[in-house]
């Protein structure tokens, strides 16, 4: 009985110390919601020393995720990094909030060729954070042909060597890429012929993968794979056999950037933090430490070479063509879903 | 009466059971935005579209691949069960802990580490290579999905069977034994008539998550053929139609409902005096 009644002390007493904690941190407070694996830890803890704004991290794994959390409600965010055809559809259904380009100076150190994209044409609601391209990563051991087309996916040599991405509109992308249509098209008739040559390679696909694909990459255990540029960019790293290459019938260029929903209950911190994310030096260190390429020519500068000059991160202008942005499918969802359901169930 | 000291669970039940799957079930029967209450409308549309030929197909596979797993955690382990409770009080405690020891770390790590023992270069096929051996195919297959699928429910089997083979009397095997049975006859006649609660519980404590799950599919079978727990995964995280996932949940429900139903009508036919676990 003695036992208990000092366990009980002690529970309290830790309680309390917890609360007292709580009462003693009276900094003010920014909900940032960003994508898994996403962020260098140490800029947080750099910019709450700076600021003394403390920073609440919470991460999704997909736009869709992060969506439904924001349209439910309930919980408030005053910074997301949510892709394109997201900010598109949020921007349309009013979950945004214009910035005030007064505390983000730094807006004009990112490169104005990303700026005024089809999502935010009037770029008065996002920031871009990192940018990239979906392409073709090759194990350069076992591929010994040039990479430069879709059509290598469905050549039966590489049978049970593919790797296709379980995301729905990317895998459709390079499928409709590949027929030459356009990756936003809203013709159910194309999409359906899309499906058909996914159908047609499903035999020759070891697996669809998402974040699973780096380490089956890296270990050397498929020859190609359809991977963000960013990944790329990781993998290369660990596995120096790998190269990436990015189609010659086109491909997805994709932005993620930074936006404040409209139930931001810190508006000035947000904007903080988003001024200074997009400090060079700050930028510089999170591109770094993730891989992804930035879209802010002076971090890019401070970069270690092999990022600095890396083909991948950072295409030449002449290789940036034939590109297309994701659109919000808004109304075809379903579409997507039967297609999706369709090909997997197959 | 109720008893006072009751009203924290059924409050507990009410909370966490009752109304959530009042939610579901009001889902599964209205369409409309997800996300907006105001929208919805009463519709039998999500279960129409769920009795089409890719739906079906797909939950024909779930049951299937459900029951194969079923069917070989029972025959691996029974006998696990039945030799762990021959053993001293002491022996078997440490085996059984043996057993659950695993249990006690993340079902997705147990999972994930199966990725790299299976993988083309993983640790199997990297020890096969040695040998001289053609490197096997074991990773991103239903087999794969199979074995990750044995793997974590088999506790499921064996405890169940396990607690009620060791609270047979032993004296009914004595008189099994007086009465001139040999062993086989004995365990056919009195052993395993006994233990068929257990392993009642057992068949319904694997058919169920079998039946349901996404995560080993999904990781160990490289999304290539999906089961319907990946389906109601993809309504909700992907499409954001949480009417038709509702509604797909809803199919799912009713049909361990109805596994449940017979194992427990099969489980009175043969005891007779209730004697399951729960």
């Amino acid at each position: 009985m003695k036992n208990t009644k000092v366990i009980v002390l002690i529970l309290l007493i830790s309680m309390l110390a917890v609360f007292a904690m709580g009462c003693g941190d009276d900094r003010p407070v920014i909900n940032v919601y960003n994508w898994g694996d996403y962020i260098d830890s140490d800029v947080i803890k750099e910019f709450e020393d700076e600021f003394g704004i403390k920073v609440n991290y919470s991460m999704y794994e997909t736009n869709e995720d992060m969506y439904i959390k924001l349209k439910q409600g309930g919980s408030s965010y005053d910074v997301v990094i949510p892709s394109d055809y997201m900010i598109e559809r949020m921007i349309n259904e009013d979950m945004l909030l214009k910035l005030d380009m007064n505390n983000i100076p730094n807006m004009e150190k990112v490169d104005e060729d990303l700026l005024y994209a089809d999502y935010d044409p009037t770029n008065e609601y996002s920031v871009p954070y990192m940018w990239g391209t979906v392409g073709i990563l090759y194990n350069t051991t076992m591929v010994d042909e040039t990479v430069d087309s879709w059509d290598i996916l469905w050549d039966e040599k590489y049978a049970d060597q593919i790797i296709m991405l379980n995301s729905q509109r990317d895998s459709l992308a390079v499928a409709l890429k590949r027929l030459g249509y356009s990756m936003n098209t809203r013709d159910v008739a194309q999409l359906e012929e899309a499906r058909d040559i996914l159908i047609d390679q499903k035999p020759l696909v070891y697996a669809y993968l998402g974040d699973q694909v780096k380490d089956t990459m890296i270990a050397g255990e498929a020859a190609l794979a359809v991977v963000y540029s960013g990944d790329a960019v990781y993998m290369i790293r660990e596995n120096p056999d790998l190269a990436y290459a990015l189609p010659k019938e086109g491909f997805n260029l994709w932005y993620d950037s930074m936006v404040i929903p409209s139930s931001a209950k810190n508006k000035e911190g947000a904007e903080a933090f988003i001024n200074f994310m997009t400090r060079p030096d700050i930028a510089a260190k999170n591109t770094d430490y993730i891989g992804y390429s930035s879209p802010i020519p002076e971090a890019i500068e401070m970069l270690p070479d092999d990022l600095k000059n890396s083909d991948v991160a950072y295409p030449d202008s002449d290789l940036i063509q034939n590109t297309e942005v994701f659109k919000d499918p808004a109304d075809i969802v379903d579409v997507y879903d039967r297609i999706w359901t369709e090909l997997n169930s197959h | 009466m109720m008893k006072r000291t009751s009203y924290p669970y059924l409050a507990w039940i009410l909370i966490f059971t009752i109304v959530p799957l009042f939610l579901v079930l009001y889902f599964a029967f209205t369409t409309g935005d997800s996300q907006n209450f105001s929208t919805f409308i009463f519709s039998l549309d999500n279960f129409k579209k769920f009795f089409t030929p890719i739906y079906i197909n797909v939950l024909i596979k779930s049951i299937n691949l459900a029951l194969v797993s079923t069917i070989l955690c029972l025959i691996i382990g029974y006998p696990i069960a039945y030799i762990i409770s021959r053993e001293k009080p002491k022996k078997r405690n440490a085996m059984i802990l043996m057993f659950v020891i695993p249990m006690w770390m993340n079902f997705l790590l147990r999972t994930y580490a199966w990725v790299t023992l299976l993988g083309r270069n993983g640790l199997i096929n990297t020890f096969v290579t040695k040998l001289g051996f053609p490197a096997l195919d074991l990773m991103f297959n239903e087999k794969a999905v199979l074995l990750g699928m044995v793997y974590n429910f088999l506790p499921f089997m064996v405890l169940p069977i396990y607690s009620v083979l060791t609270k047979i009397d032993k004296s009914l095997l004595e008189a099994s034994e007086d009465l001139g049975a040999n062993l086989m006859t004995t365990f056919r006649r009195v052993i395993f008539p006994l233990s068929l609660p257990g392993v009642i519980t057992g068949i319904t404590m694997v058919f169920i998550p079998a039946m349901s799950t996404f995560v080993i599919s999904s990781l160990l079978g490289g999304n290539k053929s999906n089961l319907i727990g990946n389906l109601i995964e993809q309504q909700f995280r992907w499409t954001g139609d949480w009417h038709f996932g509702s509604s797909m949940s809803i199919i799912l429900m009713i049909f361990i409902l109805i596994t449940m139903a017979l194992t427990s009508r099969f489980d009175k036919e043969k005891e007779g005096r209730g004697r399951g676990l729960w």
